[in-house]
This record gives C-alpha cells, structure tokens and sequence, in this order.
C-alpha cells in the first residue's frame, strides 16, 4: 500500500465510525434528511477548500478566501439593489474580478519570491476592506432569480432535499479531483509542493502554474461567495470571518501535507463533512454548547498533525530498514 | 566525437573557475572527470547542463555548436544530468517521476493504466522490476538513482552526466548503478563520470580526465593509466619557484604539546592516535573524501569525538564543542572561506573582533579605540590589501579573506591552530605570504595542523605529513621520509597497511 493514501483512509474511517456513534445515539441522523442539510448546510465551505487543496498541494496557503467570500456577498447585492443586471451577469463579473484577484496575488507570490502567507494576508485586508467599502450593513437580496435558485432542490426518497448548492458542491469536488490528479496541471502542482527547485529541474513552469493555482483559489472562493449569498439571501461584509481557517482545517482533516505535495482532493470532502457531522451532532444533542464544535476540530486537527509527522518517521525507519 | 568542448573558460568575480578547458567524449564511452576540490569539475558541468553560461570557447555536440541556457534546454539538446542529491520528487510515484511533463494523455486527461504500462517498460530496460504506484520516496537511493537515470536517458538520449551518483550508496547498489551505466555505454551513449572514488572510478571508465585548479591537465586510457601518476596529476605541483626553494623547515622532534589517543567518532572518522608537538607543524594527506577536514572538525569539536581522548602537559582536555575547543586555545579556519569562515557582510575590522568578542560575551564589547587599533595593527602585520578596516570583507580578494580570518584567531592568541586548505582559491603572490606567515607562527612556538591537497605546499610546511586513505590513517611520514612520492605511495596503496605502505614508500 502506498503510504501517501493512509491518511485518506484514516479520514475516511474517522468519519464513518463517527456517524455510526451519532446513528446509533440519534437514528434518525442516517436520514437523507440529515444528508441533504449537511451538504447544503456546508456548500460554501467544500467550495472553497477545494481551492485551498489546491493551494496546499502546490505548497503555498491562501488566507484571502474568507474575505473574498464576504466581499463577493456584498458586490452581489450591491449590484443587484443598484443595477438592473442579471443575476447570472453579476456571477460572471464577480467571478471574472476573483480570479483575477487571485492570478494577481499568485503573480506577486511568484515574480517578488514572497511568502505565500504574506500576500494572501495583504489580500485578505485589502477584499475585506473594499468589502466594507461596498456597504457597511447587511444588504439583502430579493431578486426573483434568487428566490428560484434556493428553492431549487431535488427531493431525494425519505423527503431530503439535494439543494442546488450542495449539488454545486458536490460537482466543484468532482471538477478538484479532475484538475489534481488526473492532469499534468495537477501533477505539477504536486511537484511544485514537493520541491521547488527539483520541480523546475523536471520542467515544471513554476510562475505559471503558480499564478493558475491562487487564480483557481480564488475563483473557487467567489463561487463560495455566491453560493453562500444564495443560502444566506444577502451580502454583509462581516461574513465568513476566519472561514479560511476551517477550510484549511478542512484539508489537513482530509489528509493533505501542510507542507504541501501530498494529498487527495477527496479527502478534503470528506473533511468538510466530518466537520459538519460534528455540528450536527451538536444541533441534536442540544445540550452541547456549540464550542464543542471548535474542540472537537481542534482535537482531529491534531490528531493529523501527529499522524503525519508518525508517517515521515516510518517512511524514513522503514528506508533505513530497506536492504 | 560525440561531445567536442574547447578552450571553455569561466571567470567569476575574482577567480577563473575554467580557463582554457578541453573534454571530449565519444560515442559509447564513460569518461571520468577527475580533481580535486576546486579543480573546476562542477562549473564544467553547470556550463554542459546550462546552469552556468561560460565566458569564453566552444562546446559542440555532434559537431553543432551549443549554447544551452536551462538545464531544459540541455535535455532538449540531448544532454542528460544525474546528481548526488537525487533531483526527483518522492512524493510524486515512481510512473510520475520517469513521465513527469510527458504523461501519456486520453482526451487531455492523464491515461493512469498508459502511465504505468510506459513506466515498467522504461525501468524494465534497467532490470528493474518494481512497483512504479509506490512513492519514489519509499525505495533505497540506489533505485531512485536508477529511475533519474532513466529519465535522465529518456528525455536526453545522446549524453548522460552522472555527477557523484554514488556518493552515497553502498558496493551492492554501486554495482546496481554500474550495471545500468554499462548498458547504456552499450546502447552507445556518451557518459561523463564525476566522481571522487578512484576505485570505482578505475572499475567504471574507458578514459579520465584530470582537471587541476580550472586547468586540464591530462587525459589518458584508463587501462594504460598507474595509479600513482593519476594522483600525482590531481595533486600536482602549482606551488612558485621561490616558495619551493625555500628552506625546508627544521624536522627535528618536539616536546609533545597535545595528543590525541582512540580519537574517532562513528561514520565520520576511524580512531586515530596523534600527537602534536609544540612549534610543529603537522600536515594532513589524502585525497578528497579521505577523511582530512573530519579529522580537523572531530579535533576542534564540530562534531564531537565518542571514543578516546585528548591531552595536554597538564591532564585530559574536554573537546566537545568548538566553544570548549577555544577555551582550550584552538583555532580553525575552515576550508570553505566563505560560508563557514568569514561573515561577507561585516567589515574587516568587525570580522576580525568576531572571536575576541564572542570570548568576553556580548554584554562587554571591545572599545572602539581598542577595535580599531587591533584592526589596524593586523591588517599591517599580515599586509591584508584593503582600502580601510571598514570596507565589506566580502569585497576583498580571496588571499585578503583568508588573511583576515587568520587575524581572527591570532588575536585571540591560539596555541593550536587547525588550517584547512588554507590557500584554497588564493593567487600565488598571496599564496606564498600565507606560507611564509605559517612558518612565522611556528617560530613563536605556536603548533599548526594544515590540511592540504597541494603535496608541495605540505612539503614545504609540514614537519610531519600524516596519511589519510578512507577516513583513517594510513601512513606518518617524519624528517627525510616527507616526498611527493611516498606521500602518493601512500595514498594509492589499496589496502596496506601503514606499515607496508612506509616500506615501499622507503
């Protein structure tokens, strides 16, 4: 078995055993119900962590995400309360405005050589800034489109919704899984995160695939803007504090090297919803204060922490023993 | 001929790191590339592999003239690079290390089942049968060593380097490298062979090259080629006239200053018994790699001896780090002047106070006054060339540099200092000044040990030379008994002892 893969299986196991607790307290936890919520309830998390898998893999870090999001609520519904446009004319013009942002702050990354966290900080002021900028209170949508667009669901059998957004969720996972492992984009992101100086060596056109990793970043964290726009109806530059630190607890939960290089893009779903399951644990408990919520993370983040240093250490004894 | 490079020069600030260098390397040939630190072997790789643009001549590959700009760039030309330091990923697998940037696509996406079935044939041609799904990270450096060859063959084809490939594995997967170095000779590519490892170097090549201080300086037959003038060629004799002519040191005995008895440290270097007399001058021998500058560490604490002791006139002395060495009244100055000697970015002045500092402690500094005089006296006392005691040591020449961090340890006023190639790099007017100062320092009484490559420079310092061959000692050569000859004898023997080395030395 490749050890690379252990952590996955771990999360995967983790989160199985842990809804088979909660089943086996609360049945009507295994309903499709219970499903349906917990990937509506987390749509605009996944979305975003599947750009920041991404941005791990290739070894960097992205901490704008959060305020993108709240930023990307707040042109929404500005646009939309100021302007006759579309909303779909208004996703496109915040998508196009993301992405950029982000192929700028991958393109100051790559060409100034400055650390990741830096520029993403600087770039996390700056959209939570213009955010604030756009409206400093909440500004709610009441546009026609969005009325359909969050009643749309599919009904799944034992009356559980599949709403858009979790649908939406579920296909930018299937898009992330494409993009990492399956194209030679993907494989250089894993190189880039293995090693800069080798991956330029083996060919890897490092400022390019940079600048393409914080773009993708950073079109996934305008698509989370619109998708929790959608499931919160307004804009509100408060929004989404320190959303980026869950996402990346999301992925290290999911399996991925903080350092970079090695991970699944799967993984990380299965972290999002690990971390939903915990809350909505808590929501049936209802006695449990929601901090729990926190520790309990706390807790699992550790736990992969430990894990992963455990795996370097028997790689290397396991080298050492190699004949 | 297959890969044809004439004249190559490469000028860096200050030094000529190639001047005039010529290599050629036919069809089906390994060719090792032989010197000694220094000798240019690297910067004439980086100039084959683009890392490095050269200054002057010419390097034609099938008789077209290249100019490769990124190691990409020489791949694409045909020339492939295998480092020391296996320069694949280990977190990708073994599939997507050999095909990385030529993965076999269906419909734009990676074709898994394609990857792997081009991976096995690829490592097949090697005999290498293992599972190409595993990270790379998770094989021996022996299999990561064969696979970048494999890819190094693969994306390249004509010409393949192989730069210390074996630095750091065992007879076993040497044998495993060499079996596939020796197909692809075979199959007819040119391979150039870098390596420090007479042995293997002698077991492996069709010819070899000597380079010496930037400088070819011969080329013959493996077959036809002896042992001892190989050596005599690496080491050779680049030492002026007047230096060599001048009076060989009196090789009298000495009251033992120091003595070292059991002194080792596991994987580093063997036990070793020494002794050190007081006003003497003990030179160190061997080849790169055979244990000199570790001797020198292990002495002064960088990597602290486990077995054995060390002792002075008046009882055992504790050498467990450099600090507890300096207490003691050691001194070195490191073979690697720039990173490890000098601090680029103080001046002069503050580079040579660094030790008498750091002895008092930060919380009393040394007076300005006090500073300046000291910095004054010694930049006049070792003629060091510089504009004023504030100019950036980094500025200076590589004599200048040397001398400076000769100051620092003179004005913390040693009684044992160790010099690790100290002339390393240094033109021959200084050269000899640093040769003159050694003999100097020993007339006050205070003990040296100098590491050298330079036999004559040895020679013409040493009162004793002890012989390294393999990270011990092989052979102590006193008074009359110090030659070239039996110091090269000594190094070429495989497998004497020091006994029987002296007797044929003799």
């Amino acid at each position: 078995m490749n050890l690379r893969a252990l952590p996955l299986y771990i999360t995967i196991a983790i989160f199985l055993a842990a809804y088979v607790i909660c089943w086996l307290q609360f049945p009507a936890m295994l309903s499709t119900r219970v499903i349906g919520n917990l990937l509506t309830d987390n749509a605009y998390l996944g979305i975003v962590a599947v750009g920041m898998t991404l941005v791990i893999l290739s070894g960097g870090i992205d901490l704008s995400v959060g305020a993108v999001i709240a930023f990307s609520g707040v042109f929404i519904a500005v646009l939309l309360r100021d302007t006759g446009l579309h909303p779909l004319v208004v996703f496109a013009l915040l998508l196009a405005l993301t992405t950029a942002f982000g192929a700028a702050m991958g393109f100051l990354i790559d060409r100034l050589a400055m650390p990741a966290f830096i520029v993403t900080l600087a770039g996390m002021f700056l959209a939570r800034g213009a955010a604030y900028l756009l409206s400093i209170e909440s500004v709610p949508i009441q546009h026609p489109f969005y009325q359909s667009l969050q009643s749309a669901y599919w009904l799944m059998p034992g009356k559980g919704r599949l709403t858009l957004i979790g649908v939406l969720m579920l296909a930018t996972f299937a898009l992330g899984i494409v993009i990492a492992h399956k194209t030679r984009f993907g494989a250089s992101v894993m190189a880039l995160g293995g090693g800069e100086a080798t991956a330029r060596l083996m060919g890897v056109r490092q400022g390019r695939t940079t600048v393409l990793v914080y773009a993708f970043s950073g079109a996934m964290a305008g698509l989370s803007g619109i998708v929790f726009s959608v499931y919160t109806g307004s804009g509100y530059s408060l929004a989404t504090v320190g959303t980026e630190l869950t996402a990346i607890a999301a992925v290290v939960i999911g399996g991925t090297l903080l350092t970079g290089g090695s991970g699944y893009m799967f993984g990380t779903l299965v972290g999002v919803l690990t971390m939903g399951l915990i809350q909505t644990y808590i929501v049936f408990d209802g006695t449990l204060s929601s901090w729990w919520t926190k520790i309990v993370i706390g807790l699992l983040l550790l736990l992969f922490i430990l894990l992963q240093k455990g795996l370097l250490r028997l790689t290397q004894s396991r080298l050492a023993a190699a004949p | 001929m297959l890969l044809s490079i004439r004249s190559l020069t490469k000028v860096f600030p200050g030094t000529r790191a190639l001047d005039g260098v010529d290599f050629d390397l036919r069809a089906g040939e390994v060719h090792a590339l032989l010197g000694e630190n220094g000798a240019g072997k690297s910067t004439l790789i980086k100039c084959l592999t683009g890392a490095y643009q050269r200054s002057e001549g010419t390097i034609s590959l099938d008789g077209v003239e290249i100019a490769p700009r990124s190691t990409v760039e020489a791949q694409d030309l045909g020339i492939g690079t295998v480092y020391q330091e296996v320069n694949l990923l280990p977190n990708l697998t073994v599939a997507q290390n050999l095909l990385f940037g030529r993965e076999p696509r269906r419909l734009g996406l990676i074709d898994a089942r394609a990857l792997r079935r081009e991976a096995r044939e690829m490592l097949a041609r090697y005999r290498l049968d293992i599972n190409v799904d595993r990270d790379l990270g998770s094989y021996s450096v022996a299999i990561q060593q064969i696979v970048a060859i494999a890819r190094a063959v693969e994306l390249s084809g004509k010409v393949l380097i192989l730069d210390e490939p074996t630095a750091s594995l065992d007879a076993r997967e040497v044998e495993m490298v060499f079996d596939a170095v020796r197909s692809l000779r075979d199959k007819g590519l040119g391979i150039v062979f870098v390596s420090h490892f007479l042995d293997q170097v002698f077991e492996i090549s069709d010819r070899i090259t000597v380079l010496r201080n930037g400088r070819y300086v011969t080329t013959a037959e493996t077959a036809t080629l002896d042992r001892v003038r190989l050596i005599e060629h690496m080491l050779g004799r680049t030492l002026a006239d007047d230096v060599l002519h001048s009076p060989p040191p009196d090789r009298g005995p000495r009251p033992a200053m120091l003595s070292f008895k059991g002194y080792g440290r596991k994987g580093v270097i063997e036990p070793f018994d020494m002794t050190i007399g007081q006003g003497e001058v003990l030179g160190l021998a061997g080849l790169l790699g055979s244990g000199r500058t570790e001797t020198a560490e292990v002495m002064f604490g960088l990597r602290p001896a486990q077995t054995g002791e060390a002792r002075d006139t008046s009882g055992p002395v504790s050498l467990g780090s450099p600090r507890a060495a300096i207490a003691q009244g050691f001194g070195f100055a490191p073979e690697d002047r720039k990173t490890d000697g000098i601090v680029a970015d103080l001046s002069i002045r503050e580079n040579i106070i660094l030790g008498m500092q750091a002895r008092r402690g930060w919380t009393r500094p040394i007076p300005r006054a006090e500073q300046n005089r000291l910095a004054d006296d010694f930049i006049k006392r070792l003629d060091i060339r510089t504009s004023g005691r504030e100019k950036r040591i980094g500025e200076l020449s590589g004599g200048n540099q040397q001398k400076v961090v000769l100051a620092r340890w003179l004005a913390m006023n040693p009684r044992f200092l160790i010099l690790d190639e100290p002339t390393r790099g240094i033109d021959v007017g200084a050269h000899a000044e640093i040769l003159r100062l050694i003999h100097e320092l020993v007339g006050q009484g205070m003990s040296l040990l100098v590491i050298s490559s330079e036999l004559d420079e040895l020679i013409a310092v040493s009162n004793r030379v002890i012989v390294l061959r393999d990270r011990a000692q092989v052979a102590e050569l006193t008074g009359a008994e110090i030659s070239g000859q039996a110091i090269m004898r000594a190094i070429a023997t495989p497998g004497g002892t020091a006994a029987e080395t002296m007797e044929r030395a003799g």
